[in-house]
């Protein structure tokens, strides 16, 4: 049981490259967090720099009350779960969950013992002697898992662990994780480039770009606030609408139509700004033929129960979801109303967030 | 099918024959005359028996110069497969400087120093570590030269075995040794057991290190020991010969089958020599 | 090499570190160490002892053993004036030229394009009997041909309806050229095999569909495609002949005298005078390090095409 603080932490590759570029974080014992982000942005080297496989160039990287900063992998008493399991193909499901407990020198008998108690925990039990060449991929991804948990370590690191698994197998596991950390209450870093599975899974997240860290914070404040246009465009299963603007008259204002903002906003609008209006298509609204601006509809996307409707206005092209009863055809003239409330407003120049 | 493609067929598997038989020809003597009670240098319908084996038995020099082989072959398969697993290994994970460049210099270089152009300063150099007429200067000798062959390609091995299950391994506490002889090691398998038998194969069949560097005729390997036979004084002892040249080829034969039954025959573009 | 293991993840990256068992740089040096003291004894130094050697009158017996003098360049001077040496660089082109560029690389060529249209049996029984040349021990084919062309009982004679000939006396550098071709063949069948396994079949089609022929497809489709592979073969095969001592094995070396031969002779035999024998022995090795390095220049240009 221990929290991570992460001081300042930087991992600089020979050549100049900043994979991770002096963060700060703090994440809560036994809270279940991910490192969100597109590929590149650093996540994967900041968790393999928590488990020590890369050594931090400068800061300061505490578990618990310890600081690892220079200790080896080992001695950090951390468990990693790659993204391909790493399950080792020679020794039987029942030898690989008790290979960490080996090296930590438990008694034979002992660690047989957990081993086989975690694996059946898991539902395993009937495949421990086998070899993992011979288990289906939830079951791989099970004997890992068994394999990180046996060892009792203060904190799991995951790479990816969804990611080898096939669509409909990925959301019974994605359950499955969830409630097995909060069974554990172990502290968890995950990383993932998949920003629904960030969402469902997590207590807290980070979203990562360029080796910084660009918001931290529970999953409903980034989708709700997304702290810059950047995390605004990664974050949500549809894009957010992100129409340019200007300031005027402490009126957002493009295309001849005043954009609704929420209330808040009302004194913190300089005249003259750039800015970049946002909000959800889902807080977005066709009600028949009048409303902020009226376009036409360009393109229709079937998503299942609802329908993405591309509005082609003088403001931009807007997206809105709308129930697929109300689905309008291609052509047709139609009234867009924003709910003024959900709308985020953002500084052109740098992206961020004004509040 | 024409006329014309008739012919073309049969001319296409005549000449097929032809190849076949060529090939085959000079190889005949090797399957029948060891079982042939009056062996000649020609192929014939044998008179057959099982006898020559019981000469070959008989005949320490004959046997002691299978038993040679096996020596100098179990030594340098060792050596070899032992220093390049290391070498390789470590080249692979780790970035030395130069790396590259290395590997590259000590393939060419077992490239060009081969055959006689190399024997000259290598006999004096046994002789002057007193290592001449030795199974030890031998096997030393022949792994010196296989040795850059078998670490570039066992490096291009563990290039392409992922180091997740070492990483796995070193986050749970294991030392580097620990990892080694874990992981490592068995998932390297079949590199390993390829670069062994390439190994005997080469140091089996060697004439030349053999030829110049034993002068005690009770050390010859089969090589050498087959060589002599033909050629001393005297009407060649075909009796003895010939099973000898058949107990002599059936390990290398085998080898080849076993791999290729296994493996596929991999063709790895140019290392055979 | 199939590991048996779920779906391989993307290496972390190029810039990650690769050290995955944490073995350290100190290590690293000496898990290589051993190995490269073992070339470095065996393989580098005598191929540099080479270069001094040359230099001296070393003989393995007598006076000049114990002390040998520096000749500078007498030993090369000796060399290239003698008529020997110029014959014994005749019979290595002849060799060379004759069993590899000709023989091994036609007849390899050959068959490989003949078994493409084979079916299954019959490339599989004709490649493993090539194959089986290649890979019996030296001393075993060479026996082998020694049999096969024995003047009195060999199954050459038997078999030609004209008279005997003693093939081995009379015509010995036919003999080990046509020895050569067959036993080195499989090399360039394998090669060549795979070669035209990467000749795209939408080509020799569309030129099929032209109305080419067979020999056409051949010259305009398949020769062009491979032309990188029939360089590098025949640099590799070139390189391995020039260097081949089997022959010795057949004939002795009398009639036939290559120059891994000669070399052989000056060295061992005789007046066993080391010294001149490292002089040719260097020789040979530059012309083995220009003719490698034409190959690695060759697969370099090849593998950037």
């Amino acid at each position: 049981m221990a929290g991570i603080v992460l001081e300042r932490l930087s991992k600089v590759f020979p050549g100049g490259v900043r994979a991770v570029d002096a963060i700060d974080l703090e994440i809560a014992d036994g809270e279940f967090f991910a490192l969100l982000g597109p590929s590149g942005c650093g996540k994967t080297t900041l968790l393999r720099t928590i488990a020590g496989l890369e050594a931090a160039t400068s800061g300061t990287l505490r578990l618990g009350d310890r600081d690892v900063t220079r200790l080896p992998p080992g001695a950090r008493d951390v468990a990693m779960v790659f993204q391909d399991y790493a399950l080792f193909p020679h020794m039987t499901v029942l030898d690989n969950v008790a290979y960490p407990l080996k090296i930590k020198k438990t008694p034979k008998q002992e660690r047989y013992a957990r081993a086989t108690e975690t694996g059946e925990s898991l539902s395993l039990g009937e495949l421990l002697d086998r070899r993992p060449a011979q288990l289906s991929g939830g079951q791989q991804q099970r004997a890992a898992l068994a394999r990180a948990i046996a060892v009792h370590p203060q904190v799991f690191l995951f790479d990816e662990p969804l990611s080898n698994l096939d669509a409909r197998l990925r959301l019974e596991a994605r359950t499955f994780i969830k409630r097995l950390q909060r069974e554990l209450a172990v502290t968890t870093v995950f990383v993932t480039h998949d920003q629904a599975e960030a969402l469902a899974m997590s207590d807290r997240m980070a979203v990562m770009e360029a080796g910084q860290i660009r918001q931290v914070g529970t999953p409903r404040e980034v989708f709700r606030r997304p702290a810059s246009v950047f995390v605004a465009n990664f974050i949500g299963s549809t894009p957010m609408n992100l129409l340019p603007a200007t300031v005027a008259d402490g009126a957002v204002r493009t295309g001849g139509v005043e954009l609704p903002v929420p209330d808040e906003y009302a004194a913190r609008l300089p005249s003259g700004l750039d800015v970049v209006y946002g909000i959800r298509p889902e807080y977005v609204r066709l009600d028949g033929a009048t409303g902020t601006v009226t376009g036409e509809v360009s393109v229709v996307e079937h998503l299942g129960t609802a329908e993405l409707v591309t509005v082609s206005t003088t403001a931009g092209e807007i997206r809105a979801v709308v129930p697929d009863v109300d689905e309008p055809a291609v052509g047709d003239t139609v009234g867009v109303t924003f709910s003024a409330g959900q709308a985020l407003v953002y500084r052109a120049e740098d992206g961020a967030l004004i509040d | 099918m024409t006329p014309a493609d008739v012919v073309r067929r049969i001319g296409f598997y005549t000449l097929l024959c032809l190849v076949f038989a060529s090939f085959v020809l000079p190889m005949l003597w090797l399957v029948s005359v060891p079982f042939d009670a009056k062996p000649s240098l020609s192929v014939s319908v044998p008179d057959f028996t099982l006898g020559n084996f019981e000469t070959l038995a008989d005949n320490p020099s004959a046997y002691k110069s299978l038993l040679n082989s096996v020596i100098i072959s179990a030594g340098s398969m060792v050596l070899v497969v032992s220093l390049a697993a290391l070498g390789a290994y470590a080249l692979s994970r780790v970035r030395i400087r130069g790396r590259d460049a290395l590997l590259y210099a000590l393939l060419l270089l077992s490239s060009i120093v081969t055959g006689t152009a190399a024997i000259v300063p290598l006999y004096i150099l046994l002789d002057e570590l007193q290592l001449l007429d030795s199974h030890t200067g031998v096997v030393l000798a022949m792994s010196g030269g296989l040795l850059p062959a078998a670490l570039f390609i066992l490096k291009d091995f563990m290039d392409t075995t992922p180091r997740s299950y070492e990483e796995s391994a070193r986050v749970f506490g294991a030392s580097p040794l620990r990892i080694l002889v874990d992981v490592v090691v068995p998932i390297a398998r079949p590199g390993l057991a390829t670069i062994a038998v390439w190994t005997v194969v080469q140091v089996w069949g060697n004439f030349l290190i053999p030829f110049i560097a034993y002068n005690d005729p009770d050390r010859f390997p089969a090589a050498v020991r087959m060589f002599t036979f033909y050629t001393e004084a005297g009407q060649p002892n075909l009796l003895l010969i010939s099973a000898f040249s058949l107990a002599y080829a059936i390990p290398v034969i085998a080898m080849y089958l076993f791999v290729s039954a296994r493996y596929g025959f991999r063709f790895h573009g140019g290392i055979k020599h | 090499m199939a590991l048996a293991e779920p779906v391989e993840a993307a290496p972390p990256g190029p810039t990650a570190s690769t050290d995955a068992a944490g073995l350290g740089r100190a290590r690293a040096w000496l898990f290589v160490a051993p190995g490269l003291v073992l070339v470095a004894i065996f393989l580098v130094f005598p191929a540099l002892w080479t270069i001094y050697l040359g230099t001296t009158n070393y003989e393995l017996l007598g006076e000049r053993k114990v002390s040998p003098e520096f000749v500078g360049l007498d030993n090369y001077t000796d060399t290239l004036a003698d008529p020997e040496f110029h014959d014994s660089v005749v019979k290595t082109l002849l060799f060379v030229f004759g069993s590899a560029l000709v023989g091994q690389m036609c007849l390899g060529f050959a068959i490989a394009w003949m078994l493409r249209t084979a079916g299954v049996w019959v490339r599989r029984t004709v490649e493993t009997v090539v194959l089986m040349a290649w890979i019996l021990p030296g001393s075993i084919v060479g026996f082998l041909w020694y049999a096969f062309l024995s003047e009195d009982d060999g199954t050459l004679n038997a078999i030609l309806p004209v008279g005997d000939s003693a093939w081995l006396v009379e015509h010995p550098m036919w003999s080990i050229v046509i020895f050569n071709t067959w036993r080195g063949t499989a090399f360039s069948m394998l090669l060549f095999t795979a070669a035209l396994a990467t000749v795209p079949p939408s080509q020799l089609e569309t030129a099929r569909l032209s109305g080419a022929g067979g020999w056409q497809q051949l010259r305009d489709v398949v020769l062009p495609n491979i032309r990188g592979h029939i360089l590098t073969n025949a640099l590799l095969i070139s390189l391995w002949t020039f260097n081949d001592f089997t022959p010795f094995l057949i004939t002795g070396g009398e009639g036939s005298e290559i120059l891994p031969i000669y070399i052989y002779k000056t060295a061992l035999t005789g007046q066993q005078q080391l010294g001149l024998a490292s002089a040719v022995s260097l020789i040979v090795l530059l012309i083995n390090l220009v003719v490698a390095l034409a190959y690695l220049a060759m697969l370099r240009r090849r593998r950037v095409r």
